[in-house]
């Protein structure tokens, strides 16, 4: 099991995959808004999508776990 | 056989055992773990055998104490002449007695007073405790190592190649160096040890989470490159030392001009939309001689690129934004990273390159307890104190104090250059329109505020074009994508003369 945790505080914009989803390690799997940069979130392993906590347009801070990824 | 050659031989012998090192098992031990014997190191690192070699014979008279643990002396790396110290971690862990401590204090005064560049091999369990008397608390016992690498620096190179431990004060060795290399799994630095910190704070932790070479070269950020093994490592150290001068006083050493590596030209790799990531890695190729990027602390702190290179044959030092990491945004580490770097190629008369694409620093409650205007002083000081050429290249969106920790024109830069998707302001046109007109947008019907917003983002963006900003002398020059690298090229050779005074004082006070 893996968490996704978010690198940085901002907004999640959008997930790219959904619960249930297979996912490979690096893979982008949603995009954040901070800085009023684009900020790709990636995979920190290869697996499911188990959990996605934060919503679209939710704030995130830095090191939040923002989605789970299971075996 | 006459007394005299019966002498020699016997001295020969006495030699040849010293220079074996410990007992077999112990080399045996090191084997297994993927390590080289110190000799086989210092083989590797130096062009032929050592010129000489002082202390050889140190505790002689000890059967158990070969050279007291460590190998000291003087030899040349690519043609110039390097001082060494490699411990030998056969000889009792590679521990620290009370010769072992003098022939590391000596050899680091010959380096300074040599005006040579300095290389520390270390492996060593620490301090011998049943000679810390003798060690550990005098005048020229331990503490004075780190006193010297301290009046050292910024004089001589001074290098660290992590093989093995490095623990409790000789953690110390690696924080006083310019460069820190670090052998993965093997390397290893930390004031306690996790059986120290299990008795004394009550935490369990292991040895590769405590001070492990991956650690400290991805979060602690004292190691500056980690290295899959020891042969890399040093080969690292060699290249490292092929850009720097033997001393401050020395221009560093020149190469042949290389052409760039074929690739994509900057046109193709730059986006025009200022908040699309992008991979800078592709202007640094398109700027630099080909093979001639040489990464400090890649790991650490990646939305800030810092690394040496070459270009037309000039050792330069690049710091860039990196919009693929955090949007290229600075943090505490990457404005520490940045300072660090900007002051090492200051003190070695290396030219700085900066290539902004910045969106500012970090702001929100999370940097600013962990102190981000602290960190961020700290790159800016380093910025404005370095008397080495400078130019500041605007690649895309340079915002904020962004521009400040960039060498940006008021940081006395040589030149203020920018690409042709160049922006420069307080902030993007989207943080700026809704922080004036925010009560404005919000009186309008909604149905219309998207179509005032844009007009004003537009007139906006048109305030902080580049054209605008060169024609109020913002920056010196706007540079087409590809003239970037001959543009830089041709400064680079006109600023060598460059000459600046250094400000009377018995020091500043620096952000720390």
């Amino acid at each position: 099991m893996a968490d996704v945790r978010a690198e940085m505080s901002g907004v999640l914009s959008a997930w790219k995959v959904a619960v249930g989803d297979a996912v490979a390690a690096g893979q982008e799997i949603g995009v954040m808004e901070s800085m009023k940069m684009e900020i790709p979130i990636a995979a920190p392993a290869a697996g499911t999508v188990t959990e996605l906590r934060a919503g679209a347009g939710d704030f995130v801070q830095e090191g939040d776990t923002i989605a789970v990824i299971g075996a | 056989m006459s007394e005299a050659a019966e002498l020699d031989r016997a001295l020969a012998a006495e030699a040849a055992r010293i220079r074996a090192g410990g007992a077999p098992h112990y080399h045996e031990r090191l084997k297994a773990a993927g390590k080289l014997h110190a000799r086989e190191r210092l083989r590797l690192l130096l062009d032929e055998d050592p010129a000489f070699e002082d202390g050889l014979f140190a505790r002689a008279d000890q059967p158990e104490l070969p050279a007291d643990a460590v190998v000291t002396g003087v030899g040349r790396v690519g043609g110039r002449p390097v001082a060494f110290m490699a411990a030998d971690a056969t000889v009792k862990a590679g521990s620290w007695g009370a010769l072992t401590v003098e022939k590391i204090l000596r050899i680091q005064e010959t380096a300074q007073r040599l005006r040579i560049p300095i290389v520390y091999l270390v492996d060593s369990a620490g301090a011998r405790i049943t000679d810390q008397v003798a060690m550990f608390p005098g005048r020229r016992h331990a503490g004075r190592i780190f006193h010297n690498q301290v009046q050292m620096s910024g004089q001589v190179p001074q290098v660290a190649i992590l093989f093995g431990p490095s623990p409790a004060g000789a953690a110390y060795v690696p924080a006083f160096c310019d460069l820190v290399i670090m052998v993965d799994k093997n390397a290893n630095a930390s004031l306690g040890s996790p059986r120290m910190a299990e008795m004394v704070i009550g935490e369990k932790v292991t040895l590769e989470e405590m001070g492990g070479a991956r650690m400290h070269c991805t979060r602690s950020g004292l190691g500056d490159l980690l290295a899959a093994d020891e042969a890399e490592a040093i080969a690292a150290c060699r290249r490292y030392l092929s850009y720097m001068p033997a001393h401050w006083q020395e221009e560093a050493p020149g190469a042949a001009p290389v052409a760039p590596a074929p690739g994509p030209s900057l046109a193709e790799i730059v986006p025009a939309d200022q908040n699309r990531p992008f991979d800078m890695r592709g202007v640094i190729d398109r700027l630099v001689d080909a093979g001639s990027w040489f990464e400090v602390k890649e790991l650490f702190a990646p939305e800030l690129l810092t690394g040496l290179a070459r270009i037309e044959g000039r050792a330069v030092g690049i710091v860039a934004n990196q919009s693929k990491v955090k949007g290229g945004t600075l943090f505490v580490d990457s404005s520490d990273k940045g300072a660090r770097f900007v002051t090492l190629c200051n003190a070695f008369g290396i030219p700085l390159v900066f290539l902004c694409d910045v969106p500012g620093f970090m702001i929100g409650s999370r940097v600013e307890q962990q102190g981000i205007i602290r960190h961020g002083a700290k790159l800016v000081a380093a910025v404005s104190e370095a008397v080495v050429p400078k130019i500041c290249i605007i690649v895309r969106k340079c915002y904020g104090a962004g521009l400040y920790a960039m060498a940006g024109p008021a940081f006395e830069p040589d030149a203020t250059l920018a690409l042709p998707t160049a922006q420069i302001a307080v902030m993007g046109p989207e943080a700026a329109v809704n922080a004036v007109y925010a009560n404005k947008i919000a009186a309008l019907p909604e149905g219309e505020r998207p179509a005032y917003v844009r007009q004003l983002q537009d007139e906006y963006r048109a305030d902080i074009d580049v054209v605008r900003l060169a024609s109020e002398g913002i920056v010196d020059h706007i540079v087409p994508f590809d003239a970037l690298r001959e543009e830089t090229a041709r400064r680079l050779a006109i600023y060598a003369t460059k000459a600046v005074p250094v400000p009377t004082r018995r020091a500043a006070v620096r952000p720390v």
